[in-house]
């Protein structure tokens, strides 16, 4: 892993349209819920562990999915076959495949994962799985906007990425596509979904605000190893099925995003 | 305490709905109530037979409405998650099936989590294809002016196969920065079916989902009836069927 790739990826200057999306916090200062340091610190601790979590988690798993070789089916927990399943696959793998390698085929439980799903048929779980969690359609249209606009300069950014996805995937799904193309992997695809919400959020209050900016970036800095702790989680549970995923919700950013889509006149796109 | 209650409604034949099973153990004790105010429909209520959820608590709730048949369930009053001594976590396990043109009404009261609780609520609904359900959940952060224990309501609704709605709503020391998101009260009502089509005047809260027809009216409040208010008025001026209403997702694919 290259950590100045992963901070090409995760800088807000990637001209990806991050700096359009104010991540709840447009509406939530015109509706008084955010107006001094304290009310932005809980705002943005509680968006980290519900949305930002969840998004964590689809970036992870997006990246996984199209990180990993596939490889003949092996259920994952199924922790007595393995031992079997694995020897098959090293004489399947004509001794291509290292024992490291195969180790890394295992997850954090020990047991091999479950590779028969194909990478584009996780994708668009993935996708349908954050459709699921997201009640608000300006929240999901937002979503998607943003997804688009980084697969746009990730085609030109990184050419040979694969995108399974379509035109307009979720945000988390293309974070998790640019992480593979970037050639990162699932924690820093997780870390970069839950730090790039969290910055965005933040640098939208300095502006709506006029906050002074380095105490905004002293809390940014407070909440960075929450970031590194969420982004790990992520990762460990990149492989388990999508229902089981991170689904907090945030019922005063569903509600804010679609009340702000109605104003005529606004700052940020959400 | 563990405690399992299993409750089965079948079509009768007639129009009407048959309860095939009411049983229960304390404190899950279903009860059989008024059915004159809609003949077709079975309506049971859940009465507390004991204090509780309290910490060390496993209940099962098992719920099956086959084909045709309409079942409405509620609960008497409020449920106080509380703890226990030594602390020890508490779990209810809700699990429905609903079958092609059968209906589940499931509206019990809010669930109040008291200081120090540790209880998560988690809920597992499959619809068949022509389902219809209203599924509420409300949760109030503490009794009056108290701080809240922990309290999670972890909820997956498949219809066809599909999951339309996955979402975990939860407060207490261990859902970081919750009053920020979800208010001291906090509620959803999630109706899936042919009443769930867009409903017009675009009401705020009551949201289109992307994968079924379904909408999810969401609420906070300063208190439980502010959000009761809320989910009402989100579903009252429901439309009846309308076969141009397109469910909310605006692209696939």
């Amino acid at each position: 892993m290259s950590l100045s790739t992963l901070l090409v990826l995760a800088d807000g200057r990637l001209p990806a349209g991050a700096h359009a999306h104010s991540g709840g916090v447009e509406a939530a200062v015109a509706a008084g819920r955010i107006h001094d340091l304290p009310t932005l610190e809980s705002f943005l601790v509680g968006r980290t562990s519900t949305s930002g979590t969840a998004a964590a988690a689809f970036a992870a798993a997006s990246c996984r999915a199209l990180t990993t070789r596939p490889v003949p089916h092996a259920r994952s927990g199924d922790i007595e076959a393995a031992p079997l399943d694995r020897a098959r696959l090293t004489a399947l793998d004509n001794g291509a495949r290292s024992a490291a390698r195969v180790e890394s085929l295992t997850d954090h439980r020990g047991a091999l994962r479950d590779d028969s799903v194909r990478p584009a048929e996780r994708i668009t779980a993935l996708d349908d799985g954050i459709d699921a969690r997201t009640a608000s359609p300006a929240l999901r249209a937002a979503s998607r906007a943003q997804g688009r606009a980084l697969l746009r300069a990730v085609a030109r950014i990184w050419p040979a990425a694969v995108n399974p996805a379509g035109p307009n995937p979720h945000h988390p799904i293309a974070t998790g596509i640019a992480a593979a193309a970037a050639g990162l992997g699932p924690r820093e695809a997780a870390l970069t979904a839950v730090y790039g919400g969290l910055t965005g959020a933040a640098s939208a209050a300095v502006r709506l605000l006029g906050l002074d900016p380095y105490t905004v970036h002293a809390l940014i800095a407070r909440l960075a190893p929450e970031c590194d702790r969420v982004a790990a989680d992520a990762a460990a549970r990149a492989d388990d099925p999508v229902d089981d995923l991170p689904a907090g919700s945030a019922i005063l950013l569903d509600l804010d995003a679609e009340r702000h889509a109605t104003w005529e006149v606004r700052l940020f796109a959400s | 305490m563990r405690a399992e209650a299993r409750l089965v409604a079948e079509a009768d034949g007639r129009g009407g709905t048959r309860l095939s099973t009411v049983y229960g153990e304390p404190p899950l004790l279903p009860r059989r109530t008024g059915h004159h105010q809609n003949p077709t429909a079975a309506e049971v209520h859940l009465v507390g037979g004991a204090a509780g959820p309290l910490g060390g608590d496993d209940l099962r709730i098992d719920i099956t409405v086959a084909p045709g048949a309409h079942l409405v369930v509620r609960t008497i009053a409020a449920s106080l998650a509380q703890p226990s001594h030594p602390p020890a976590p508490s779990t209810l396990t809700i699990t429905a099936k609903v079958g092609t043109g059968a209906t589940l009404d499931w509206l019990p009261e809010p669930t109040v989590a008291v200081a120090g609780c540790d209880h998560l609520s988690r809920s597992i609904v499959d619809l068949a294809d022509g389902a219809t359900l209203r599924w509420r959940e409300e949760l109030v952060a503490g009794r009056h002016a108290e701080p809240p224990g922990d309290l999670r309501l972890e909820t997956t609704v498949r219809y066809a196969g599909r999951t339309i709605l996955r979402h975990d709503l939860a407060i207490g020391p261990r859902a970081k920065g919750w009053h920020a998101m979800l208010g001291r009260a906090a509620g959803t009502l999630l109706l899936v079916g042919p009443e769930a089509a867009t409903a017009e005047p675009k009401i705020i809260n009551r949201m289109p989902l992307a994968n079924g027809p379904a909408a999810l009216i969401s609420a906070t409040g300063p208190d439980a009836r502010t959000v009761r208010t809320a989910l009402d008025e989100g579903a009252a001026n429901t439309r009846a069927h309308d076969p141009d209403a397109k469910p909310g997702n605006w692209r696939k694919g």
